[in-house]
């Protein structure tokens, strides 16, 4: 298991050079001077010259890199240009926003995923199976910020509930916080909990026609005890593939639903950053995502290796 | 009263009738060979006294295994009865297992489920045991082995204990030997018997294979479409052979296709000192690579118009020398040389000797592209030609190819599903005859067929090579097979040819030891009947 890990550790590291290595080329290789570009076309000459300075362009590529990549081991992320904060600071506390935020749509789609997978593989072809396979499919369908604003219309104007945007902070507590979190957690849920259920619903299925659970069947195990007991594992690693692509999606890709919600996520910080030409910023949260994706890659490999003994004796 | 006894059962699938009228018993410690081709409904019997039968199934007649009414308990009942009354025993031991659990805790399974009062200790010393009585001994096989970490048959010992575990009145074996190689199938084989006289159990060996069953068997019945055609003792059955499908069933078995002797002495294909070597994947993060040979310096001819046959069990290196001899893969020493032209020049596959040769592989089912009509699959081979043949030209060839093997030139417009597993063989070796080769390589190509097709097959496949001046190199694990079709016959083992000879010769006189281990371990079928013969 040991040898399995160090050996996926060592992808994960080229990965992340990888990744650095390209981020920083689209910076240095986009046409112009990345000083101009940030300042607009109506900057005076000694504007950006002062930019260029501060943002060390007139130093070597390679020095630029390595101071870059040298400020990013150490935590220090540069400084905004719009916000003249230092980037750490501003990532620290959108990260307080998103990662909870992810981890609380996701939370929800496995809640929902897995009983619903389950109980349709289980019960296949019959009126139940039917009607989860609707309703998922309705579920990818219908677009995130059309539930977003349907729950907003029931659940926070009607019924009152839950606010209907806005972070209070986890300052004014938890149980705040996780209430004006909790519209926007089901809106990014319910899409990918449809995806989950399908996924784990098809792959339950491959797994019972597999012939050891004829065996188990054969053994005198009931239909339920040889799904639980042989199926459940087996079908498990395509389903964790898709709970990491999705924690990746949820972290970076609910722009949409944290501008519905006013939520200060990651999300609204790039395309913010985006529009006002912030490079520094930008550079940055790309790095902090690319990261975040590599990493969530690196734990579900590490699943694989407790679900599948044959990867963790590394052949 | 018999152990399991089957009245006039009847059998359909979504409306589609699968048995007919079926009726035979079991005794206790008895061994009951059922025997039919792909379709006979052989394992629908067996999965119907089970009651594991496929979505949709529905049951008529009688089944009484122990006194128990089986197809009027209920769902708790048969899964009580499963296991702990009669066990079972499956064709594919590579997938019969769960992948993710130890062996130890699969056998022990079966103890828990139907004593859920056992001690989990208990059920593991109980497991060991099975396994020991099948000859696993812990020492060697450790309980917290992994099924990926066991041969095919050691997996089979593992399915075996598990069935046996509980002692059941009744054992039911579903082509338990098909997957193996023929020593291991010869262990398996004594193994089963052992356990079931020991334990007194009765056992329902269903297989294709009248010479497996013929050796161990002591009743047999023969199923057709779904019926039972005959059914006697197996000594009985032998000397008579009454119904004109078990004469034609025990025909097809022993067939020896008509070839003229057309070798000449020039050889057409030469293997010299052929190295090949895979690379293992490294053992630490900066550890030299290291290197598994699969084929030691294999050298032999094969002359023009020849037959020659290449057995050896599986991972002797059949299909490594086959890939070699093709160019599918470069080798790391050694010549190939058709015609004097050597198979790779400068790293690169020689396309002009490529055309010349042509390969029929073992599965008809998975080796054609299911989207794609017969014309094209069989003109595929074209593309190694420079300048393929187009239009009417091309279908003519396709036209030709077909009529060659025995199929019209209207099938060309026809999808391979189409087809049954003995034509979609003929197929294959219509896209392997339209370059006119010299050389056909036949690899496994009749062994998932039945019997009767197979001698169709291996007619067919006397007969092109006696009007086109065809060579084999005929690979095949079954003995009769190869000994009944080859001029001289390979054998290989752990990537070295140990012996090599004319066929007859090696077959009455083998030479080397592992020759003469291979063919004792060959199922062989009695004489047939005195009048008959």
């Amino acid at each position: 298991m040991l040898r399995f890990a160090l050996l996926r550790l060592r992808s994960l590291l080229l990965a992340l050079f990888v990744a650095s290595l390209v981020i920083f080329a689209m910076i240095e290789l986009v046409p112009g001077d990345p000083a101009s570009f940030m300042l607009g076309i109506n900057a005076r000459e000694d504007t950006i010259n002062a930019l260029r300075e501060e943002l060390g362009l007139n130093l070597p590529v390679w020095q630029r890199y390595t101071s870059w990549v040298g400020g990013m081991l150490t935590g220090d992320f540069g400084t905004s240009y719009t916000y003249r904060t230092p980037v750490t600071e501003i990532l620290i506390e959108r990260l307080w926003v998103s990662l909870p935020l992810a981890i609380y749509a996701l939370t929800l789609t496995i809640l929902i995923a897995f009983p619903a997978g389950i109980y349709a593989a289980s019960k296949r072809g019959s009126l139940t199976d039917l009607t989860v396979m609707g309703a998922t499919q309705l579920g990818v369908a219908v677009p995130n910020f059309w539930f977003a604003m349907l729950a907003v219309l029931v659940f926070a104007i009607s019924l009152r509930w839950f606010p209907s945007g806005g972070f209070p902070g986890w300052d004014a507590g938890l149980y705040p916080a996780l209430r004006a979190l909790t519209l926007p957690a089901i809106a990014l849920a319910l899409p990918q909990a449809s995806i989950l259920t399908r996924i784990m619903r098809s792959s339950l299925l491959d797994t019972l026609s597999e012939d050891y659970i004829r065996t188990a069947r054969a053994k005198g195990l009931t239909r339920g005890q040889a799904l639980r007991r042989h199926a459940l594992r087996n079908a498990l690693v395509p389903v964790l593939t898709i709970i990491g692509l999705q924690f990746s999606f949820l972290l970076a890709g609910a722009i949409i639903i944290e501008n519905v919600f006013f939520l200060p996520g990651l999300g609204r910080l790039v395309f913010q950053a985006i529009s006002q030409r912030d490079l520094i910023v930008v550079e940055s949260v790309v790095m902090l995502l690319v990261f975040a994706v590599i990493l969530v890659n690196f734990l579900v490999e590490l699943t694989y290796g407790f679900v599948d003994p044959q990867l963790r004796r590394g052949r | 009263m018999s152990l399991l006894n089957i009245r006039n059962l009847s059998l359909s699938i979504h409306g589609t009738p699968i048995l007919k009228d079926v009726s035979f018993s079991i005794e206790e410690g008895q061994i009951h060979g059922l025997i039919g081709e792909s379709g006979s409904g052989k394992s629908m019997t067996a999965y119907a006294a089970m009651q594991l039968l496929p979505y949709g199934s529905v049951c008529s007649g009688e089944i009484t295994l122990n006194g128990r009414d089986v197809l009027n308990s209920s769902e708790s009942e048969l899964c009580q009865m499963r296991g702990n009354h009669v066990g079972m025993v499956f064709q594919e031991p590579m997938t019969a297992l769960n992948p993710v659990q130890t062996i130890g805790q699969q056998v022990a399974e079966t103890i828990l489920i139907h004593e859920p009062d056992t001690s989990r200790t208990e059920a593991t010393t109980r497991a060991a045991q099975a396994l020991a009585r099948c000859e696993l001994p812990q020492d060697r096989f450790p309980l917290s082995r992994y099924p990926f970490e066991m041969s095919g048959g050691q997996k089979q010992r593992v399915v075996i204990a598990m069935a046996i575990a509980l002692q059941p009145k009744l054992l039911i074996a579903d082509e338990p030997t098909t997957a193996l190689d023929v020593t291991t199938q010869a262990q398996i084989l004594t193994l089963l018997e052992r356990l079931v006289r020991e334990d007194g159990m009765g056992m329902l060996l269903i297989t294709h294979d009248l010479a497996v069953v013929s050796d161990v068997a002591d009743h047999i019945t023969i199923m057709r479409r779904g019926e039972v055609v005959e059914a006697a003792p197996t000594a009985q059955l032998f000397a008579e052979l009454k119904h004109p499908y078990t004469q034609a069933l025990f025909k097809a078995s022993t067939h020896q296709p008509e070839r003229d002797d057309q070798t000449h002495d020039t050889p057409l294909l030469s293997v010299r000192n052929v190295i090949r070597d895979y690379a293992l994947p490294r053992k630490a993060l900066f550890a030299p690579q290291e290197y598994f040979r699969a084929l030691k310096g294999v050298s032999f001819d094969l002359h023009h118009g020849e037959s020659l046959g290449l057995v050896g069990e599986s991972g002797c290196g059949k299909s490594t020398l086959t890939h070699a001899i093709l160019g599918l893969e470069e080798t790391q020493g050694g010549t190939i040389e058709l015609d004097g032209q050597p198979v790779f020049t400068n790293h690169k596959p020689n396309r002009a000797v490529r055309r010349r040769m042509q390969v029929v592989f073992q599965d008809p089912y998975s080796s054609f592209n299911p989207r794609h009509k017969v014309a094209r699959l069989v003109a595929e081979p074209f593309h190694l030609h420079d300048n393929p043949p187009t239009g009417s030209a091309r279908e003519d060839a396709v036209a030709h190819a077909l009529t060659a093997v025995g199929l019209s030139p209207d099938d060309a417009n026809k999808y391979i599903h189409e087809f049954s597993g003995g034509q979609r063989q003929r197929i294959a070796i219509a896209r392997a005859l339209i370059l006119r080769p010299d050389l056909i390589l036949l690899d496994e190509a009749v062994s998932a067929l039945d019997v009767s097709i197979r001698a169709q097959i291996l007619d067919l496949l006397a007969e092109l090579s006696d009007t086109l001046n065809l060579s084999y190199l005929f690979i095949s694990h079954d003995l009769s097979v190869v000994r009944s079709i080859t001029d001289r016959v390979l054998v290989m083992k752990a990537g070295e040819i140990v012996e090599q000879g004319e066929t007859e010769a090696v077959f009455t006189n083998p030479q080397h030891s592992y020759t003469k281990a291979l063919i004792d371990a060959a199922p062989t079928l009695p004489k047939g009947p005195r009048h008959a013969a």
